[in-house]
C-alpha cells in the first residue's frame, strides 16, 4: 500500500516520519505499518468515524458564525520521551522567565531599569493595562496557563514561534482528539506506550485552588466564558464539566463591597477563583471598555483588594507582544541566569530605520506578522504574496514600525496526512499546554499538533483552513508508573451473577424448548 | 395491588427483562471504562486488569488460561458471546426472550426496542471488529436508555411496572458492590477510582458534586451512599423499597411480613446511617452486606411473587 503515501515536493523543511523518501524513521515503523495494511476504503471509513465522533460530541469551533467540526487527522504525531523531556524542559523555563518578566513589569520594573529591555516596548504595547498595575494574588501565577507555540525547522530542532499567556485555546482538542483516537485506532495503541492527557483539567483544578485568596480553604473556582457565541465555547464547557465547577458568564456574577458573588436560586454565592476566559478589555466595564456586557463590573476592584483570583492574571498582553518575543531570551539570562533552552525564530525589529530599510527592500523573503494578533490574522508569508499584497503591507510598515516583526521564513516540518484519498505531506506546528500553580510549571505531556491542510501552506490556525492531530509522547521504557497503587488486595472471591433458577423448570428463561 | 395484580409468570419476566437489561447497560459502562483504561494508560498491566474485569462479574477464568488476558478475550466472553447472560449480546438475549413470553404486558414500542436491538447486534458486532468496541458499547447504552424511556413514557404504574423496576434496581446495587468489591480484590491490579467512577456513569455527577479532587473515600461514598445520584446503592436501594411497598401496602401493627422488604430496607437503612469518615475501612463488610441483601432479596422476591403455589384440595369427582 506503498501507494497511499505521496512524496513531499522538496521543500526543504523537515519530514518528521520519513528520513529520505521510503526510509521511515524508527520512531515512526510501527505507525507506519498499520497504515500500510489499510486500503482506501478503510482510511476514508474511519476518517469518517473520527468526523462522526466529534460532529455528535459537538467538538467545533464557530468559523465566520457556522459550527464546524474540527478537522482531526487519523495520522498522530509521535515525539519520543527524550525529546519530550527536553523540549518540556525549554517551555518550563521560558514560562518561568515570563512570570518573572510580568511580576516585574507590573511591580518594581527592574528590568527597564537595568536596560534589559526599553520601558517605551511596554508603554508602547497596546496590551499593558496600567489598571492592573500593583495587583498580586496570594500564592498565584500571572500565567496560570500557557501555550507556547514551536515549531521544526529545517534541521529537525524545535524553535519558539510565539508565546501565548493571556488565554490560550486548544487543550480541549488535544483530550477530545486522544478520546476519538482511542475509540476509532484502539489497536494502534497497543503498539504504543503513550502519556495519557486526561490529568489535565484535575491539574488545572488544582492550580486554580491553590491560587485563591488568603484564608480560603475550599475555595469556590468557576470557568468565565464570553458566552455560546465564543469561537472557543466548547473548550469552556468541556474544562467546567471536567472540572466540576460552574460554567458562569458575565451577567451571572456581581460584585458586592468588593466581593465577587454569583447569582443562584439560593441567593449570591461568593466566588473565589475566576478562571476567565474573556480578554481584557471585556473583563471590567468600569476599567476597560464601557460597553462590555461579557465582564462584571467592579471584578479589578475585588482582585486589587485580594477577595478574588483572576486567572490568567490582566495584562499579560505585554508579555506575548511579537515584540517582546524578540527579548525572550535576553529576559531568561536576566531573570533565571540560564542559557535559553529553546531558541527563537530569527527575528527583526522594525524599529531600527536600518533594518526597516533592509526588510523593505526583501520583502518577498521575510514573514512579516502584526505585534498583537492571533488567530493567524495579518500574517503575509512574503514568499508566498503577490506583488499587491506585498504593497500594501509595505505601506503598513512604514507608518507603524512597532506594530510589525520581520521573520525568516521557517519551513515548518512535515507530517504524512489524509487529504482526500491519498496520505500526502503537510506542514505542522505544536502548542504544548503548561499549567503553573506558583510553584511547579507542569507541562501537560501531548499538546496541540495543527496542521496545515492545503498543500503548501504554512499557516495552521483554524481559522484558517487547519485540522489538528492527535500527538504521543510516548513513555521511555523503563520509566516507572508516576503513582504508586499501595492498597493491597485481600482474599474474596466474587459470586457469580444470578439468573431465573433454570431448575425449577417454570419460569421464564434463556434456554427455553424449542418452539414447534 | 389494582384488584386482583398479575399473573405470576409475567412478573417474573418483567423483573428479569429489568433486570437483564440493566446488566446489559451496567457491563456496558464497566468494559468501555476498563477498555478506555487499557488502551490509556501506558502503565497499566492489561493481563491484571482483564482478570480482575472477570473477577467484578464473578467469572472464573479457567486454567488453561494461564497465559496473559487480553482485551480481546475479554470482548469475547463479556461482550459477545450470547450464550452467557452475564455477556452483554446474552443479557440482551435473554431480556428479549422475556419480553418474548410477555408481550401483552408490555408496550409495542418497549417489545419493537428489544427486539430491533437483537436483531442489529450481529452487524454490530461486525463493525465493532474493524473500528473497535466502543460504538458497540454506545450502542447497547443506547437501547438500554431507549428501552428504560419508553418504559417510563408508556406503560401504566400497575404491578408490572413495579417488577420490571425492582428488577432494575436490584440489579444496578449488585453491579455497583461488585464493581467497589474488584476494587477489594486486586487492588494494585485494578483500575484506579476513576475509572470506577466512569464505569459507573457517575463521573461528571460526581465532580460537580465534590468540590477538589477525587479521593478514594469520597468516591466510595458517592457510589454507595449519595442520595441524589441514581445509579448510587443508597439510590437504587430505595427505588427498590418502594417498589415492594407498592407491590404490598399496608402495614402491621408489628414488623414487616415481606421478606424481601425487610432485607432491602435494613440495608437501605445500613446505608442511610453509615459514617462517610469509616466508610473506606468498613468497605468488606458493607460490600458483603448488600451482596447477600441482594441475594436474599432475589430469592424472597421470586418466592413470594413468582412461586407461591397453594396446596392442591382434593375433592370427590363431581358426578355427572
Amino acid at each position: 500500500m506503498e501507494h497511499l503515501f505521496v512524496d513531499a515536493p522538496s521543500t526543504g523543511a523537515w519530514d518528521e516520519v520519513f528520513a529520505a523518501p521510503g526510509v521511515v524513521r524508527p520512531l515512526y515503523r510501527d505507525v507506519v505499518d498499520v497504515l500500510q495494511r489499510f486500503d482506501v476504503t478503510e482510511l476514508r471509513s474511519r476518517f469518517d468515524q473520527l468526523a462522526r465522533t466529534f460532529t455528535d460530541r459537538g467538538v467545533t469551533f464557530a468559523l465566520g458564525g457556522e459550527e464546524r467540526p474540527f478537522p482531526l487527522d487519523l495520522i498522530p504525531r509521535l515525539i519520543s520521551a527524550v525529546e519530550w523531556e527536553a523540549l518540556a524542559a525549554g517551555i518550563r523555563q521560558r514560562v518561568r522567565a515570563l512570570e518573572a518578566f510580568l511580576d516585574d513589569v507590573y511591580r518594581e520594573g527592574r528590568v527597564f531599569d537595568d536596560g534589559v529591555v526599553p520601558r517605551a516596548l511596554i508603554t508602547t504595547s497596546p496590551h499593558y493595562r496600567r489598571e492592573a498595575f500593583g495587583i498580586t494574588a496570594h500564592h498565584a501565577a500571572r500565567i496560570t496557563v500557557s501555550g507556547i507555540d514551536v515549531i521544526r525547522d529545517e534541521a529537525g530542532a524545535f524553535r519558539v514561534l510565539e508565546d501565548n499567556v493571556r488565554i490560550p485555546s486548544g487543550v480541549s482538542y488535544v483530550i477530545e482528539n486522544r478520546r476519538a483516537m482511542t475509540q476509532s485506532f484502539a489497536g494502534l495503541f497497543a503498539d504504543h506506550r503513550v502519556h495519557p492527557v486526561d490529568e489535565y483539567p484535575a491539574r488545572l483544578l488544582a492550580a486554580l485552588r491553590r491560587s485563591a485568596p488568603e484564608g480560603v480553604t475550599d475555595p469556590t473556582v468557576v470557568v468565565l466564558t464570553p458566552g455560546v457565541h465564543n469561537a472557543a465555547y466548547f473548550e469552556h464547557v468541556l474544562l467546567a464539566r471536567m472540572m466540576g465547577v460552574e460554567l458562569v458568564e458575565g451577567r451571572d456574577l456581581t460584585t458586592v463591597s468588593n466581593k465577587v458573588m454569583m447569582r443562584t436560586t439560593q441567593g449570591e454565592r461568593p466566588v473565589h477563583v475566576i478562571y476567565r476566559r474573556v480578554d481584557d478589555e471585556w473583563l471590567d466595564p468600569l476599567q476597560f471598555r464601557p460597553d462590555s456586557v461579557l465582564g462584571c463590573a467592579g471584578l479589578v476592584n475585588a482582585a486589587r483588594a485580594k477577595t478574588v483570583t483572576i486567572a490568567n492574571a490582566i495584562g499579560n498582553g505585554v508579555a506575548d507582544d511579537k515584540l517582546v518575543y524578540t527579548y525572550v531570551p535576553d529576559l531568561i539570562r536576566y531573570y533565571l541566569s540560564e542559557a535559553p533552552l529553546l531558541d527563537n525564530v530569527e527575528t527583526h525589529r522594525l524599529e531600527d530605520p536600518e533594518v526597516l530599510a533592509e526588510v523593505r527592500a526583501h520583502l518577498e523573503d521575510y514573514v512579516v506578522k502584526p505585534v498583537d494578533g492571533s488567530g493567524g490574522k495579518g500574517i503575509v508569508i512574503g514568499p508566498q504574496a503577490d506583488q499587491a499584497t506585498l504593497a500594501e503591507l509595505d505601506a503598513a510598515i512604514c507608518a507603524d514600525p512597532r506594530g510589525f516583526i520581520a521573520q525568516r521564513p521557517v519551513a515548518l516540518s512535515t507530517l504524512p496526512t489524509y487529504v482526500g484519498s491519498k496520505i500526502a505531506p503537510r506542514h505542522v506546528d505544536l502548542r504544548p499546554f503548561a499549567v503553573n500553580d506558583g510553584q511547579d510549571v507542569w507541562v501537560l505531556s501531548g499538546g496541540l499538533t495543527r496542521v496545515a491542510l492545503p498543500e503548501g501552506a504554512l499557516v495552521v490556525n483554524s481559522s484558517q483552513g487547519g485540522g489538528s492531530k492527535d500527538t504521543w509522547v510516548l513513555v521511555d521504557e523503563g520509566e516507572p508508573a508516576p503513582l504508586p497503587k499501595p492498597e493491597t488486595s485481600i482474599d474474596r472471591t466474587i459470586t457469580p451473577q444470578v439468573g431465573p433458577d433454570v431448575a425449577r423448570q417454570r419460569g421464564p428463561h434463556v434456554n427455553a424448548g424449542a418452539d414447534q | 395491588m389494582n384488584g386482583g395484580g398479575m399473573l405470576s409468570r409475567l412478573a417474573e419476566s418483567l423483573y428479569w427483562i429489568g433486570r437483564y437489561v440493566e446488566r446489559a447497560d451496567d457491563t456496558a459502562r464497566i468494559v468501555d471504562a476498563y477498555v478506555h483504561r487499557v488502551v490509556e494508560d501506558p502503565f497499566n498491566d492489561d493481563n491484571a486488569t482483564c482478570r480482575s474485569l472477570f473477577a467484578i462479574l464473578g467469572i472464573e477464568v479457567g486454567e488453561e488460561e494461564e497465559g496473559p488476558l487480553t482485551i480481546s478475550s475479554v470482548l469475547d466472553r463479556l461482550v459477545f458471546d450470547a450464550q452467557n447472560p452475564s455477556s452483554i449480546a446474552g443479557a440482551l438475549a435473554a431480556a428479549h426472550e422475556n419480553a418474548r413470553r410477555a408481550r401483552e404486558a408490555i408496550s409495542s414500542e418497549m417489545w419493537v426496542c428489544l427486539n430491533a436491538t437483537r436483531n442489529d447486534l450481529p452487524r454490530r458486532q461486525s463493525l465493532a471488529g474493524t473500528i473497535g468496541p466502543a460504538t458497540y458499547l454506545q450502542f447497547v447504552r443506547e437501547r438500554a436508555a431507549l428501552f428504560n424511556g419508553l418504559a417510563d413514557a408508556t406503560i401504566s404504574r400497575d404491578d408490572g411496572w413495579q417488577f420490571l423496576v425492582l428488577g432494575r434496581s436490584l440489579e444496578r446495587i449488585d453491579m455497583t458492590a461488585r464493581l467497589l468489591e474488584g476494587r477489594l480484590v486486586a487492588a494494585e491490579h485494578s483500575p484506579d477510582w476513576l475509572t470506577l467512577l466512569r464505569a459507573s456513569g457517575a463521573m461528571e455527577s460526581f465532580l460537580r458534586a465534590s468540590s477538589g479532587l477525587a479521593q478514594p473515600a469520597e468516591i466510595a461514598s458517592f457510589l454507595l451512599l449519595d442520595r441524589l445520584f441514581p445509579r448510587s446503592a443508597y439510590h437504587a436501594l430505595s427505588v427498590a423499597d418502594g417498589c415492594l411497598d407498592r407491590l404490598t401496602p399496608g402495614t402491621t401493627r408489628t414488623g414487616i411480613t415481606d421478606h424481601a422488604k425487610r432485607t432491602i430496607g435494613a440495608a437501605r437503612n445500613r446505608l442511610e446511617f453509615a459514617d462517610p469518615d469509616r466508610l473506606v475501612e468498613e468497605l468488606p463488610d458493607v460490600l458483603d452486606f448488600l451482596e447477600r441483601a441482594c441475594a436474599v432479596a432475589n430469592d424472597e422476591v421470586t418466592t413470594r411473587y413468582f412461586r407461591q403455589v397453594a396446596p392442591v384440595l382434593w375433592e370427590a369427582e363431581v358426578q355427572p
